[in-house]
């Protein structure tokens, strides 16, 4: 199972709003490879953040499987230019999707310029999140909450099925 | 993989619907979209093709409720069942934490149906899994057909291990939601059981 703690997730959301003043963009999503939010920031409240991380979740896999089949490591990131809205699409650090959507108030120079910075200072947390998920796994703790899955009984799942 | 988001408290699981083509895998989506109430639900997204077979993935998110103040929310996923999008259905498997395999009870489907259930097999070694160790519900769709083959016959050639399978007709939702309960409640039951990693 793939955890994201609060203390990372502060890291992660504070990183992307500076991204997304940085980069005068309109907004700015980070989803793990499987389509999972773990941050948005600006101008989110007309989107729908379900459907558009599972979208670009399946995109990036897509992208990566041509990528293969054409012996190519992994494409560097994709841009989608709109009327309204363009996109530009990175993978960071091999395990999340970063995803800024900008208008004409912005350019995709200067989005990926802050993207790259972006991008670096997000893989340095999610390095440390690996190591803590380690540390969690060998019996360590870090100092984390207790793991959910390990406190659901069986009453607990047979409720949530009103039985 | 289920993703457990202690910031938001939410625990988050994938679900794939698999089996060969037109077996109803988009029709259970569909039917479980239409009868879930809206604040538990979100868009249903369909990549499909003109003729409305599915392309890449039917999409629908789930609430199911709350697990000691974690929401516990479900992503469905169909894959196409069309035998040359093989590459597409091994990308969905990807990270899936539960299967549900909808096989097509007509008796010219029954090569269909062995066809995509070892296709399932394959593509799960691929991605790490063993289909025998994994949540895994088998759902006898089109069980009104007049050349539906008897659920004995298809249980014996298709669900050899005896996991959960239930009969359906899924375009009424007959069958549909208590397989989906079924392959829910192995999810959560597995992620107790593994506690770590």
């Amino acid at each position: 199972m793939e955890m994201l703690f609060e203390e990372e997730q502060r890291k992660i959301q504070a990183i992307s709003d500076r991204l997304q003043r940085d980069s005068n963009s309109i907004a700015v999503l980070v989803i793990n490879k499987d389509g999972q939010e773990i941050a948005r920031a600006g101008q989110t409240k007309d989107l729908d953040i379900t459907s558009l991380s599972s979208l670009f979740a399946g995109n990036v896999a897509a992208t990566s499987a041509i990528a293969k089949l054409l012996k190519e490591e992994e494409f560097g990131g994709q841009f989608h230019e709109g009327t309204k809205y363009n996109v530009n699409i990175s993978v960071v650090a091999k395990r999340a999707i970063l995803a800024v959507l900008f208008d004409s108030n912005s350019s995709i120079g200067l989005v990926r310029l802050r993207v790259r910075r972006a991008s670096e200072e997000m893989a340095k947390v999610f390095e440390d999140l690996v190591n803590k998920i380690q540390q969690q796994q060998k019996g360590s703790g870090g100092g984390q909450s207790p793991n959910i899955a390990g406190e659901i009984t069986d009453d607990d799942i047979d409720k949530l099925f009103g039985e | 993989m289920s993703f457990i988001n202690y910031s938001s408290r939410e625990i988050n699981c994938k679900l794939v619907y698999y089996g060969p083509g037109l077996c109803g895998k988009t029709t259970n989506l569909q039917y479980i979209y239409e009868k879930t109430n809206p604040d538990a639900k979100g868009k249903m997204i369909s990549l499909a093709t003109e003729t409305e077979r599915t392309l890449f993935f039917d999409f629908l998110p789930l609430s199911l409720g709350e697990i000691r103040g974690f929401k516990t929310r479900f992503h469905l996923y169909t894959v196409p069942g069309q035998v040359f999008y093989e590459a597409s259905r091994r990308l969905i498997l990807k990270s899936v934490d539960g299967v549900v395999f909808v096989a097509d009870s007509q008796e010219a489907r029954f090569e269909a149906n062995i066809e995509s259930l070892e296709d399932l097999r394959g593509n799960l070694v691929e991605s790490g899994y063993n289909v025998d160790k994994m949540p895994f519900v088998i759902q006898y769709n089109k069980r009104d057909m007049p050349n539906a083959m008897s659920v004995e016959d298809l249980r014996r050639e298709l669900n050899p291990n005896n996991v959960p399978d239930f009969e359906a007709i899924a375009v009424k939702g007959d069958g549909v939601f208590e397989t989906l309960k079924a392959v829910a409640k192995l999810v959560l039951t597995e992620l107790k059981g593994q506690k770590k990693g």
